[in-house]
């Protein structure tokens, strides 16, 4: 039994959207927004990532279980991220260790 | 009848002679025997170490060894126990042999993949070994920047890395299960009709294949800040060494539950069967195994509540911590639920499941205690601690290794060990355990710091109290060798199922055919259904 | 719900296995299946592999943003640009060659691995000419690391257009150095914490490296199989699984490129 086979011009088109939204990382880099640089930068590559994980790496047409492991790895970052900062993101620090200030 | 019982004459045992066809098998249950042998060799080294230990606790004075010799002690025992011993032990002896048989499979999903874990195994442990015996380490087996990464001039690289091989054997071992429980069930066995064994080991591998990586990179970070002079936690170069407890704990405290989510499980069989009751609520507990799994991921942090983390947090990770007891809780009532009213009786391994209850509830309960906050100042890395984790670790995850080896060594073998010294060894094992770690919890209380290797002198009571239960419980530990080496040619012959217990391991013959089943089981009944059991009984005898 | 095939005896029926098919599967695609979900299980690990990574930085970027915006600036943004490109691009050969083996090509399978591997051996010769020029400014941790105290960023300017960016002159230091906003960190401050930023730089992008060459390794292995046409459209799980792990190295990088080349660039 074959797996789904995906036309050669979906996989061009994944493509052409990956490098633009590339170029869109890099210009976005030179605008200042403030915080929100790290945001868009982000969101930019989660969706480049989206686009790889979908299309390139076939989940779109796997099983759930598939699908089901792939939300469980991310699930699981979040809460190594997420967890970290509710005790970096609420202690008082100085730019620099005291002896070094 | 009993007696003309006999050994089939062709089993997994008898398929191909000679050290090639061991080293080289892909049948799971050569590789769990490989791994019972590596890891009994393991439990061995680091009682050693521990026998070092109580050793030099016995008197106040630290007159028995050296300070910086008493911390390579403790280091050796903590890094055997942890990463050689209790991690790979129920999942890579009883869940490798015993999975695929529960779920009516031939192999595991990844055969070879689980040979490979096996090797992995021996390397990291040669590794770490070598790196022992070397001059040895003494950071502790917690690894704590900046001590171990600029402060320490002992041999913290090797034995990272071998744990940093090891870890990989643990990430495969997860792996395979995870996918073989998926996609490797007969037809008929859904995920509702599946033993609590088997529950608990995929809940196990969760954890294992979520939670390893992270100690690796860990691992890594540190090596190369001590190797190439990076500076990740260096304070001095305005690293934060609490990153590295945050980093080394995310994985370490989820380890604890790969300890004794295997042991819950091998609970789940042995009150059930020596109860011949099924399971009181089999899908609270068999859920409660995936909440363990996943509360486990996010409590870590209840180990450094005096390491500088902020209040915010603290309080946070001690409300989480409080909650993960729940689902353990439910555990213990349901097991209880099925104990009354059952016909229940006292062979060896339902005297280690007695055991394990008593013993996993008084951890459990202790680790409340250190889960509030006030409480923890006081407590915090006093004995008070290796008291807690030891009732959990030993009184519990050993003793439900120790009863699943007994339950299934006639699955196993094909042979009976001798009744009256196994039950022996498991009163000695829980008289000396209690011995050995009840005066622990007294004397953490009263202030005595854990891995320091001399303490004040009206402490010494208690101290030689518990060295004396180290001996006994010794003891009750060396027996088991003794008896089940002697039951391979001695034994009397078990057949498929003495015990009368329900699962489909039970309806193979003991020892199993390589290829377990003759034809694939077709599964029609719920899980744990003794009529069932008893009707099949009675056609085959 | 039952996932194992509906047939009682195991070896006795008539049915052809394909030769690739291993005994304790019932069918190809249970094996091809299992193939796939334990490939995505091994992904997870990687995950959380170089989320311990990310979450160092993470924190660090919190702590000393100067240090890390003044380091990040002084990173090749063309070389870091490019090596996006080839990687994407690589990605693009290997997903072509998955479909080739799916659909019985042989030649063609082994054509687009090789470009595969091309791509991701150009992306690891930039590597080595960043890394290069990265020793020669003393910008390599704990080896005579010295990071001055007006250093020279290559940063564009906000003058210059998102166009411009990706023909900027390759290397750092290039540019002259640019007062750019008050930073809150003094140069002995900036020596110090810029090692951390390095010190992240070189093993996230050494880790990354490191899964390209091991990633190289298993396609050479899988070529092989290619050409001696081991695969057709019932098996070609090998090449789906290199695929899939070669496609989890690009979105590694994905990641690492804005994190570690893109930090305040408008400065």
């Amino acid at each position: 039994m074959s797996g789904h086979v995906s036309p050669v011009s979906l996989y061009i088109t994944i493509f052409m959207a990956l490098m633009v939204l590339t170029a869109a990382t890099v210009g976005a880099a030179f605008v200042d927004l403030g915080q929100f640089n790290f945001l868009v930068a982000m969101i930019i590559a989660g969706f480049k990532a989206t686009l790889v994980i979908w299309y390139f790496m076939h989940v779109k047409y796997a099983s759930k279980l598939t699908k089901l492991t792939v939300a469980t790895g991310l699930f699981f970052l979040a809460i190594l991220l997420g967890l970290f900062l509710v005790d970096y993101g609420s202690k008082a620090f100085s730019q620099m260790p005291p002896f070094l200030s | 009848m009993l007696d003309k019982l006999k050994i089939p004459e062709r089993n997994y045992l008898n398929n191909g002679h000679g050290l090639a066809s061991w080293l080289l098998t892909k049948d799971h249950k050569r590789i769990a025997i490989m791994y019972l042998i590596s890891i009994s060799v393991m439990f061995f080294l680091g009682g050693l170490f521990a026998v070092g230990i109580r050793l030099e606790l016995a008197t106040p004075a630290g007159d028995f060894v050296q300070a910086d010799t008493y911390n390579k002690f403790f280091t050796a025992h903590g890094v055997i126990m942890v990463f050689f011993f209790l991690i790979p032990s129920i999942p890579a002896v009883l869940g490798n042999f015993l999975i695929p048989p529960m779920i009516g499979a031939k192999d595991l999903a990844f055969p070879r993949i689980n040979l490979l874990s096996l090797y992995i195994y021996w390397i990291g442990g040669i590794f770490t070994l070598y790196a022992m015996l070397s001059g040895g380490v003494d950071t502790g087996w917690t690894f704590y920047t900046p001590y171990s990464a600029t402060g320490s001039n002992s041999n913290v690289v090797p034995v990272a890395l071998g744990v940093f091989i090891a870890g990989f054997s643990s990430i495969l071992t997860g792996l395979n299960f995870i996918v073989t429980i998926h996609r490797m069930r007969a037809p008929g066995m859904t995920w509702f009709r599946l033993p609590l064994f088997v529950w608990a080991h995929y809940a196990t591998s969760l954890v294992q294949v979520l939670g390893t990586p992270v100690i690796a990179i860990t691992i890594v970070m540190l090596g190369v800040e001590r190797g190439l002079g990076f500076g990740i936690f260096d304070p001095t170069r305005g690293g934060d060494p609490v990153l590295f407890q945050h980093l080394f704990w995310f994985y370490s405290h989820p380890a604890v539950y790969i300890m004794i989510l295997p042991a819950l499980g091998v609970q789940s069989e042995l009150i059930s069967t020596f109860s011949r009751k099924t399971i009181f609520g089999y899908s609270f507990v068999a859920f409660s195994s995936l909440a363990i799994a996943v509360f486990g991921f996010i409590v870590w942090a209840h180990h450094m509540f005096v390491s500088g983390i902020s209040t915010y947090a603290a309080m946070v990770f001690s409300f989480l911590s409080f909650s993960v007891a729940i689902p353990s809780a439910v555990k213990v009532f349901n097991w209880t639920a099925t104990l009354y009213k059952g016909a229940i009786s006292f062979e060896t391994p339902m005297l280690y499941a007695y055991g394990f209850m008593g013993l996993f509830a008084i951890g459990g309960l202790t680790g409340l205690f250190l889960a509030t906050l006030g409480m923890d100042i006081h407590l915090h890395d006093t004995y008070f601690v290796v008291a807690h984790f030891h009732y959990i670790m030993v009184g519990g995850a050993i003793m439900g290794y120790l009863g699943g080896l007994h339950f299934w060594w006639p699955k196993i073998t094909g042979r009976m060990y001798s009744e009256f010294f196994s039950r022996i060894s498991a009163i000695l094992v829980f008289v000396g355990f209690n011995l050995t770690f009840f005066p622990q919890f007294v004397v953490g209380y009263l202030g005595m710091p854990r891995r320091y290797h001399a303490y004040p002198d009206e402490m010494q009571v208690l101290n030689v109290l518990s060295s004396a239960g180290a001996s006994v419980l010794g003891l009750g530990y060396l027996l088991p060798v003794l008896y089940f080496l002697w039951s391979l040619k001695k034994g009397e012959v078990a057949g498929p199922n003495p015990w009368g217990a329900s699962g489909l391991e039970w309806q193979m013959q003991s020892p199993p055919l390589t290829e377990n089943f003759v034809e694939v089981p077709i599964v029609t009944h719920e899980a744990y259904e003794y009529e069932h059991v008893v009707a099949k009984e009675k056609h085959l005898v | 719900m039952s996932n194992a095939v509906a047939h009682a005896d195991d070896h006795g029926h008539a049915h052809a296995h394909h030769p690739a098919l291993q005994h304790h599967f019932d069918t190809m695609a249970q094996q091809k299946e299992a193939a796939v979900v334990g490939m995505w299980v091994f992904l997870l690990t990687e995950i959380l592999f170089f989320g311990g990574l990310f979450a160092a930085y993470m924190v660090y970027r919190i702590w000393y943003f100067d240090a890390f915006a003044e380091a990040s600036r002084s990173l090749s943004l063309f070389w870091g640009g490019l090596n996006t490109a080839v990687l994407i691009g690589s990605s693009l050969t290997m997903a072509m060659a998955v479909r080739c083996a799916q659909t019985n090509k042989r030649s063609a399978t082994v054509n687009w691995l090789i470009l595969t591997m091309i791509l991701g051996t150009v992306f690891l010769g930039v590597k080595v000419i960043e890394y290069a020029d990265k020793f020669e400014h003393h910008h390599v941790p704990g080896y005579n690391f010295q990071w001055a105290a007006a250093h020279p960023s290559t940063s564009l300017g906000a003058g210059e257009a998102a166009a411009g960016a990706e023909h900027a002159a390759p290397g750092a230091g290039g540019a002259a150095a640019e007062p750019h906003r008050e930073l809150a960190l003094n140069a002995d401050q900036l020596q110090l914490t810029t090692q951390i930023y390095f010190s992240l730089y070189f093993t996230m992008t050494g880790l990354h490296a490191l899964h390209m060459i091991i990633g190289i390794g298993i396609m050479l292995v899988i070529t092989r199989m290619a050409w001696q046409g081991k695969f057709d459209e019932e098996y070609y799980t090998p090449v789906e699984m290199a695929g899939l792990y070669w496609h989890f190295v690009d979105i590694v990088w994905i990641f690492l490129f804005p994190l570690l080349y893109l930090v305040e660039r408008h400065v």
